[in-house]
């Protein structure tokens, strides 16, 4: 494994798919891959959780889905992202801002008392 | 989408999932390949990459959130195939289920139908039935210790404060239609506000109202029961308005009863219903109905709101002591009167109506139910074991699939879901069988004389019922074998199947214990069983003290003749002699009491200085030689005791033992206490007979004295006759009756052998004795099947123990015997274990029996013969084919 390559926490997962997904409908390969390559490749996401994760999402009604052709010309599964999932992500988003400032936070206190 | 429609798509669906992770796989290749790997390599790369296919499906399939509804239908499904392999054990299983919980529904359903449910009438909970505290204890001429004269409800009516409203009724046989056309049809007798009181509707015209039954009045009205007006009148309306000829009257039909009701009382219905007032002009202006001495009525009322039964029953004592001196009968001594004016009235619950039924049926179907259940837990017991058994052959395949990551919950779920479809069905077709069952026990029941009408329909409480027995056995089945499954250690398991020298002491245990409880419990019915079989022999052979056999009973009705009071005895007397001239008849007499179940008379008598009191009849000569009851002492009445001569009298020993310490009587006199129609009289005895039997098959037998039928004080325009003959009473009975068709076509003649008279009233007793004989069989042949199961797989798990042990030299006899005492061991716990569980079983038959105690010695001890010799048997067999085993055979294989 790369040791550039981060893990993700609980539940983050969702957060990304959701956010990758409000551009246009998209599939689980390019959302993969957009993931990969937005983080430049620290992020690889593991099939073993993706899909999952998108099942997920869609059967919370986050996300709906659409058989319908891919660019390569082959039949593929869109997302795409509900009115009720736009919902979850700016909550998420906001949670998540407020959660890594806190975060940060602490690290720099105590890495200013340490010092 | 919703979560059912997932489901049903799910086909659609497995495919989709796996051509969206096809395409990602594709996809992934692709991007390898242009990234320049050989396509070998890029495959490897994406697989590698990838993981399991199968568990990133597993994964989506749980996230749809349908996972545990699949899974469940995935074990309904394995269920049913494996169920549906070994057809023989589903067939045996399911059939076993069905006739056990058929049975215990069959038996719940009557006990619902004549115990717990209640008038199909609005509120039936205020509903209550006046009656005397305690009864009358045979005062009066009545119908039933409890029941009321005409002008005491009068009395109630007017003066109680409790009831919104009240109501008065009775039943009785009335003729309906002229001529040979003639038959019976049951009527409801009831006053006016019967209807209003119960909230009861009209399906056509309207019902009696207040107004209808007034005394005098001239032109009543009729109203039908649902059934008579379906099987008559074709359900038509016309029928209103119409008229029909009731006892000789016309009658107009002003109405028709809802199909819901059919009276007041539990098993019983009513073609027709009549105003009490209509009495006088049906019966040719008899009044008698309106007797002081007379109590023919049941009363019941609807209490006023915020009334409690016992706020009314407190009431109605108050008020007791003026009503009863308003209606002092007259003709009576004057400390039966005293007595009379001491009665109180009480009010009872009657939200489910009255019920002869129920004093009589309540235990025997409590006590069946019981036996039912009984029987039902041995069979369960038998299934288990099989259900063991089978998990046992399983345990290896168990053992792999939690190897392999399988959650034991879902291994005790599977082994439910088997246990949960076979009861479940069992259940169902139990329900469907205990329709026929209990409506053939109901035919089983219903005489001619008294049919019985019980609306048997399956109600919430029925369907709970079964529900519950189900669950309970689903329960019993399945448990045992699902916690055996889920204590599977799976290395040990795998390692040890099959191959253990001997095996382990524990997985039978549970075995053994079912064994002892079904062979303790079997004992039980078995005891039960026999006790009621001995009772219904020694009723049905018990010592009447007269003859039975071969005597024909006649009743006949001669009101229509229209004879003037001076002439009944007259024709009577020719209408005995009459019969008499016919050469079948061997003999012939009348009398006024039929024995055994044909009522009850007495009459107070004092006797020197004891003062008591004697059931009482008027026969004519050659009473005694036609029932053949001895004559011990003395004469037989003969044509010189007339009217006028002096008045004699035959008594019984009990009679003399009561009244004259058991000296010499004859000769010797008594006299009677007066009651209307009876005046007080001197009688002269002139001769001792035998006991015998009365009212009751049970019981002491009563004193009793006989008079000449000459000397009867009353003349009631009816009379009873019983006829010996060796012919079949059948053909005679209808020879006699053409005959007296021809002579007297006004009178009225019935006639029954009177040993279907005596055995009419033993139902309940066959019944029983027929049923828990029948059950308490069954019993005994699941528990010996059971045994005979649990040895032969034992014999089987100890193959390899048995074959060592013949190898180094066991003869035959010592293998049987070591199987044996592993049998007898269980049995003789078994049986010390029924034994007790008998005592307190016997305990509660004990009203029920006759002729025998509860604890019968003799009894325990065939019972557990009788036990012990099945389970011998069921035993043996495995034993024997143990000892035939081939060791070479037995060690070789695996």
């Amino acid at each position: 494994m790369n040791p550039s390559k981060s893990d993700l926490p609980q539940g983050t997962l969702d957060l990304l798919i959701l956010k990758v997904a409000i551009l246009r409908p998209i599939h689980g390969y390019a959302i993969a891959q957009r993931l990969q390559q937005i983080s430049r490749d620290a992020l690889q996401v593991q099939q073993g959780s993706l899909y999952p994760a998108l099942h997920r999402l869609e059967n919370k009604g986050f996300l709906a889905a659409e058989w319908k052709e891919s660019e390569t010309g082959r039949e593929a599964k869109f997302y795409r992202l509900t009115a009720k999932g736009r919902r979850q992500l700016r909550a998420e988003t906001d949670n998540w801002q407020r959660l890594s400032d806190a975060v940060a936070l602490v690290l720099q206190l105590a890495e200013g008392e340490s010092s | 989408m919703n979560w059912w429609r997932r489901l049903w798509t799910k086909n659609q669906l497995e495919q989709r999932l796996a051509a969206e992770l096809r395409f990602h796989f594709d996809h992934q290749v692709a991007d390898n390949i242009r990234a320049g790997m050989s396509e070998e390599e890029a495959h490897r790369k994406a697989r590698i990459e990838f993981g399991s296919m199968d568990a990133v499906k597993e994964e989506c399939r749980s996230a749809r959130g349908t996972i545990w509804l699949e899974s469940t239908l995935q074990d309904i499904r394995f269920a049913l195939r494996t169920l549906r392999k070994s057809s023989a054990f589903t067939f045996a299983a399911i059939c076993t289920l069905a006739l056990g919980i058929g049975a215990n529904t069959a038996i719940f359903e009557l006990l619902d139908a004549v115990r717990l449910r209640s008038l199909p009438v609005p509120n039936p909970q205020e509903l209550a039935r006046i009656q005397i505290r305690n009864g009358n204890g045979g005062f009066f001429l009545s119908l039933d210790d409890y029941d009321v004269s005409h002008p005491l409800w009068e009395e109630i009516r007017a003066h109680q404060q409790a009831f919104s409203g009240m109501f008065a009724w009775s039943s009785q046989w009335l003729r309906l239609g002229e001529g040979a056309q003639a038959r019976r049809a049951s009527a409801l007798v009831v006053s006016g506000e019967i209807f209003s009181t119960l909230q009861v509707q009209p399906v056509a015209g309207r019902l009696f109202r207040r107004e209808d039954d007034q005394p005098g009045c001239a032109a009543p009205g009729v109203v039908l029961g649902y059934d008579f007006w379906q099987s008559n009148f074709g359900g038509q309306h016309t029928a209103i308005g119409s008229r029909m000829v009731v006892n000789d009257v016309s009658l107009e039909v002003i109405g028709v009863a809802p199909a819901t009701f059919s009276g007041v009382e539990v098993g019983k219905s009513f073609d027709l219903a009549v105003p009490i007032c209509a009495l006088s002009v049906l019966h040719r202006g008899d009044r008698s109905f309106q007797r002081l001495d007379y109590s023919w009525l049941i009363v019941m009322g609807r209490l006023k709101p915020g009334w409690t039964i016992a706020q009314a029953s407190d009431h109605l004592s108050a008020i007791s002591p003026g009503l009863f001196e308003a209606t002092v009968p007259t003709g009576y001594a004057a400390a039966s009167l005293e007595r009379y004016k001491k009665f109180r009235l009480e009010a009872i619950s009657a939200r489910n109506g009255v019920s002869s039924l129920r004093a009589q049926y309540d235990d025997p179907l409590w006590l069946l139910l019981g036996i039912t259940g009984l029987v039902l837990l041995i069979a369960c017991g038998n299934l288990t074991n099989l259900m063991l058994a089978r998990a046992s052959a399983r345990q290896r395949e168990f053992a792999l699939r939690l190897a392999l990551g399988a959650s034991r919950s879902r291994l005790i779920r599977q082994s439910l879901c088997e246990s949960l479809l076979l009861a479940s069905t069992g259940a169902a077709l139990g329900l469907a069988l205990a329709g026929a069952l209990s409506k053939s026990i109901l035919y089983f029941l219903s005489t001619e004389g008294d049919p019985l009408h019980l609306e048997l329909s399956t109600d919430w409480r029925m369907l709970a019922f079964t529900a519950t027995v189900g669950t309970l056995a689903c329960a019993i089945l399945g448990l045992a074998p699902a916690l055996r499954s889920s204590h599977i250690e799976p290395g040990a398991a795998i390692k040890a199947a099959g191959r253990g020298l001997t095996t382990a002491r524990e997985g039978f245990s549970f075995q053994r214990v079912l064994v002892v409880v079904q062979i303790s419990v079997s004992l039980v019915l078995v005891v039960g069983a026999l006790l009621f079989v001995q009772s219904f022999r020694n009723l049905m052979t018990v010592d009447l003290g007269f003859r039975e056999k071969g005597i024909l009973l006649a009743f006949f009705d001669m009101s229509r003749l229209r004879l003037p009071t001076g002439q009944i005895k007259t024709f009577k007397r020719e209408l005995l002699d009459d019969i008499r001239s016919i050469p079948q008849v061997q003999a012939a007499a009348t009398t006024t009491n039929v024995l055994i179940g044909g009522g009850m008379f007495s009459l107070g008598i004092r006797a020197g200085a004891v003062d008591d009191w004697s059931r009482f009849a008027w026969v004519s000569p050659r009473y005694l030689e036609t029932l053949q009851i001895p004559l011990l002492a003395g004469r037989d009445f003969n044509a010189g005791d007339t009217e006028t001569s002096p008045k004699v009298a035959l008594v019984n020993q009990t009679f003399v033992h009561r009244f004259f310490a058991n000296t010499d009587p004859i000769g010797k006199t008594f006299r009677t206490s007066p009651e209307p129609d009876y005046p007080e009289t001197e009688y002269q005895i002139v001769g001792v007979i035998k006991d015998t039997k009365y009212f009751n098959l049970r019981g002491e037998n009563p004193a009793m004295s006989y008079a000449p039928a000459s000397q009867d004080p009353a003349t009631w325009p009816s009379s009873v006759m019983y006829m010996r003959s060796s012919m079949p009473l059948g053909p005679l009975g209808a020879a006699i009756g053409r005959r007296l068709g021809e002579s007297h076509p006004q009178m009225g003649t019935q006639f029954r052998a009177f040993q279907t008279h005596i055995e009419e009233g033993l139902i309940r007793e066959r019944l029983m004795a027929a049923l828990s004989s029948f059950f308490g069989a069954l019993a005994a042949l699941l528990a010996t099947i059971g045994l005979y199961g649990v040895m032969a797989y034992m014999m089987v798990r100890r193959r390899n123990e048995i074959g060592i042990r013949v190898a180094l030299g066991a003869s035959r006899p010592q293998i049987v015997g070591l199987v044996m005492k592993e049998a007898a061991l269980l049995l003789v716990i078994g049986v010390a274990a029924g034994v007790a569980g008998s005592l307190v079983f016997a305990r509660t038959a004990a009203t029920l029996l006759f002729g025998l105690t509860a604890r019968d010695p003799l009894t325990f001890l065939a019972a557990a013969v009788l036990l012990a010799a099945a389970a011998a048997l069921g035993s043996y067999l495995p034993a024997q084919r143990a000892s035939r085993l081939d060791p070479m055979t037995a060690l070789r294989d695996e």
